[in-house]
């Protein structure tokens, strides 16, 4: 598209949004955003096919090419609009988009796009974590359906999802990453039972999950019987690559910035932080951040130029993981004891909130592949070192 | 500009490659090292590379210059950085010269850049008094003395002060010690009666002089920017000099980083290559990530300055914080990775370890500049 285009492209993005966002929602991807408008909100959204952009408008997609989707992303970050994701639209629609028939495409795009189906990924198991080829969960086949036995354990989202897609072994004869299949089935049957798991942070959003004879339509298969591996793996990466928004144990936006916090809870003197470590930390923590999204930046003008660069997916999931922990560490050392409160008067909100993301975010370097799993991935396959 | 290099910068990048592959390989730089060289660079290479436009990249075309950017002259830095050519950017472009840009009135520019682009003219920055980096902490002084001035005072750590013909030089024209306002720089020549220069060798082979000033005269027609007023000037010259001293950085730990990861795939210890110790790779690991960041802030810095933004001060502190982050990191770990022969002379990786110590320390070490960086982020 011309940059004429794209100029006037970007108008129609501003003018919308104005017509559509109301004010309670400019302000990021907070958990406790009013249900009213935020309902109002995803009907606006779904119905431009805005929630999934570039996909075509067959699927309920925006048909955007990849410059008109960069621009709506910077439209609706610029006014903390809440971005709307899901397991749907960001692992398993792409996915299903390179590896689906075209009956899984029309059978499942749409309702990703529109909201309304909510899915959960069923990889790990209790004995198959950063092994997850190690996966013992048993599909067996019987007529046009394959019968499904064992556990998956951290299923984000178990207790509230509709369907699931799942890892399961149909091949137990064959090395472990050539006997698996990715399958997609509902998860409201007989044979299908969550139980939900609490965190440190006092959430429940996980679960684990028992199947006992809960069953799987054979032409929900994605991608070859036995060859699921393959499509395991990419939808990894689409999980990595995700930020901000998706469901994978990642913190919405907080009320206040870091830098505002720490002002506030230890005071300037003379414009000056006046704990001059904190200070350091926190300028560090900036640069941290920057380096970051810059070189997130970078790698995406490498993409679009042709020019060769490495693969940083590993880098940048592993690296954000431990920025937005820092992030919470570094408002901890400022809070104090108020960063100690569970509930109960004495505490601010936005203490509070802190608290409990410094608990959530010790998860953002475990799920998605582990820092050192990253760390491993990077060693031999960007920087090539032989094992 | 952007954060990757244009189709003209990696032709530029393939062309240095090969010069300072060819003309520079380190064992020069170690040659210059040990035969005590009265210049401790090569004049005759330099001016080589002032033939290729390399040394007026940011000098207006009016003063024989290539009105490039700091995007260009990073490219060249880096290669530069990357065989540890001891030749004067530092001081006779990105200060010296930096200096005169931004300061100096059009005849002093017409009369001195010139030469300069051309390698045929050597200045150098004399503001240092001490050893911690701390800019405004300024003794020596100037006094007005009719249509010149006279300065007196002890100068550090000048960059190939030894050489240089014209030292900018610091001094105070008012207020006292510590004080940003009251400074004046003064172009001086290097032979004006009552300097005394003695030559001092630095750990990373280059050289840096201890300058003494005794009643030197000056013309006020000498003094850049406003008399009074040098910290105004002194501080874009650094901001652009530490962006320039952060790109070669970036050239000396990548291939630092380059050299220990072909260590670790080469080097065999209980039979197997000691690669394949996790301990390694996961450190290695995170030194990519460590230089990947570095280069991205760099890049930033550097558009920060050539597309004029306004947060070029706080760009280039970043920039010059995370270099010397990364300098310490990869420097130290090359040398530990390599065992027993990373603490020897005769192993190269040393002299990239201790060049990395030396452009860390230079013009502020990453807590001077996160402490900057701090203010100027307001807080
Ligand atoms: C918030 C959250 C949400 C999640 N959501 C989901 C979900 O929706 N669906 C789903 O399927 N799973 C989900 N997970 C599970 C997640 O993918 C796993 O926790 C993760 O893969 C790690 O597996 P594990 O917990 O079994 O740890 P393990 O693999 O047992 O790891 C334990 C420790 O050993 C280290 N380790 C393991 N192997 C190596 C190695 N080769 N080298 C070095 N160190 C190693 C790990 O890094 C870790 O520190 C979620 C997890 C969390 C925390
Ligand atoms: C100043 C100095 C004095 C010395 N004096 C003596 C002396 O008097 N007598 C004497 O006999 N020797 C002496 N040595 C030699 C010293 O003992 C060896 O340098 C040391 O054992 C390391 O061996 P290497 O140099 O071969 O390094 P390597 O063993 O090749 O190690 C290279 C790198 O690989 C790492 N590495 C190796 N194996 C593993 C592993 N399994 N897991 C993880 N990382 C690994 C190392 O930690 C190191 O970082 C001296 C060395 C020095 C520097």
């Amino acid at each position: 598209m011309s940059s004429e285009n794209l100029e006037e492209f970007q108008q129609d993005v501003r003018s919308w949004i104005d017509e559509n966002l109301p004010a309670d929602l400019r302000v990021g991807n907070r958990k406790d955003l009013p249900g009213g408008s935020l309902g109002k909100w995803i009907k606006a959204v779904t119905s431009k096919g805005w929630v999934t952009p570039q996909w075509p408008t067959e699927y309920g997609g925006g048909n955007l090419d990849r410059k008109q989707a960069a621009i709506l992303m910077k439209e609706l970050k610029a006014v903390r609009a809440p971005i709307i994701s899901s397991f749907g639209t960001s692992m398993l629609g792409p996915t299903l988009l390179e590896f689906g028939t075209d009956e899984q495409k029309e059978e499942f795009l749409p309702a990703i796009s529109r909201h309304e189906v909510k899915w959960c990924q069923g990889y790990s198991e209790p004995g198959a974590g950063s092994d997850l080829a190690s996966l013992q969960t048993r599909a067996v086949k019987e007529g046009d359906e394959y019968v499904i036995t064992g556990q998956k354990i951290w299923t984000t989202g178990a207790d509230k999802a509709d369907w699931i897609f799942c890892l399961v072994r149909t091949d137990p004869e064959a090395p472990k990453h050539e006997g698996i299949t990715f399958i997609l089935f509902p998860m409201h049957q007989e044979g299908v039972e969550v139980s939900p798991l609490t965190l440190i942070d006092g959430s429940a959003e996980f679960s684990q999950v028992f199947f006992n004879g809960a069953r799987a339509k054979a032409s929900h298969v994605v991608g070859p019987v036995n060859g699921g591996w393959t499509v395991a793996k990419r939808l990894l990466q689409h999980e990595r690559t995700t930020d901000g928004g998706s469901e994978g144990g990642i913190t919405g936006a907080l009320k206040e910035t870091l830098t505002d916090i720490v002002k506030r809870e230890i005071g300037l003197k003379d414009g000056v932080l006046a704990d001059p470590t904190l200070r350091q930390r926190l300028a560090a923590q900036e640069l941290e951040a920057r380096g970051l999204s810059l070189t997130m930046r970078r790698a995406g003008e490498e993409l679009r130029s042709g020019q060769a660069g490495r693969d940083i997916g590993s880098l940048g999931k592993y690296r954000w993981a431990n920025m937005v922990k820092n992030e919470q560490d570094l408002a901890m050392a400022a809070m104090g004891t108020q960063g100690l409160g569970w509930s109960g008067p004495g505490f601010e909100d936005t203490q509070l909130e802190r608290t409990r993301a410094w608990l959530t975010t010790r998860a953002d370097s475990i799920w998605g592949g582990t820092n050192e799993v990253q760390m491993n991935v990077i060693a031999k396959r960007v920087l090539k070192i032989p094992e | 500009m952007g954060l990757i290099l244009t189709e003209d910068q990696t032709i530029l990048r393939e062309m240095a490659k090969s010069f300072f592959e060819e003309k520079s390989p380190v064992e020069r730089m170690r040659k210059l090292r040990d035969s005590r060289d009265e210049t401790g660079f090569s004049r005759a290479l330099w001016k080589e590379m002032g033939e290729l436009g390399w040394l007026g990249i940011l000098f207006p075309e009016a003063v024989g210059g290539a009105e490039m950017g700091y995007g260009e002259l990073g490219i060249i830095l880096s290669e530069a950085g990357r065989v540890l050519a001891p030749e004067p950017f530092v001081s006779t472009v990105l200060l010296g010269g930096n200096a005169i840009l931004l300061g100096g009135t059009e005849p002093l520019q017409k009369e001195l850049l010139p030469d300069l682009c051309t390698g045929d003219r050597l200045v150098s920055l004399a503001f240092q008094e001490q050893g911690r980096f701390s800019p405004y902490s300024i003794e020596a002084s100037a006094s007005r003395d009719g249509d010149s001035y006279r300065i007196s005072g002890r100068k550090s750590f000048v960059l190939d002060g030894h050489v240089s013909d014209q030292i900018v030089t610091l001094a105070r024209t008012a207020g006292s010690a510590d004080e940003r306002e009251g400074l004046s720089l003064f172009v001086v020549d290097a032979n004006s009666p009552g300097i005394t220069i003695e030559r001092a060798e630095m750990l990373d082979g280059r050289n840096a002089a201890s300058i003494s000033f005794a009643n030197v005269a000056v013309d006020a027609s000498r003094v850049l920017g406003e008399p009074d007023h040098g910290a105004d000037i002194l501080d874009a010259v650094f901001d652009r000099a530490i962006v320039g001293l952060s790109a070669e950085m970036l050239g000396s730990f990548e291939e630092a980083f380059e050299r220990t990861l072909e260590y670790l795939k080469t080097r065999e210890q209980f039979g197997v290559k000691i690669g394949t110790f996790q301990g390694l790779r996961h450190r290695a690991a995170h030194m990519f990530g460590e230089l990947e960041f570095a280069r991205s802030i760099v890049r930033d810095a550097q558009s920060a300055i050539d597309d004029g933004r306004d947060d070029i001060a706080e760009c280039a502190s970043g920039a010059k914080a995370r270099c010397s982050d990364v300098a310490q990191l990869i420097g130290g770990e090359a040398i530990q990775m390599h065992g027993g022969i990373g603490m020897t002379d005769e192993e190269e990786i040393g002299l990239f370890f201790k060049r990395l110590k030396a452009a860390e320390i230079t013009l502020g070490d990453a807590i001077y500049h996160r402490d900057r960086f701090a203010s100027l982020r307001g807080y």
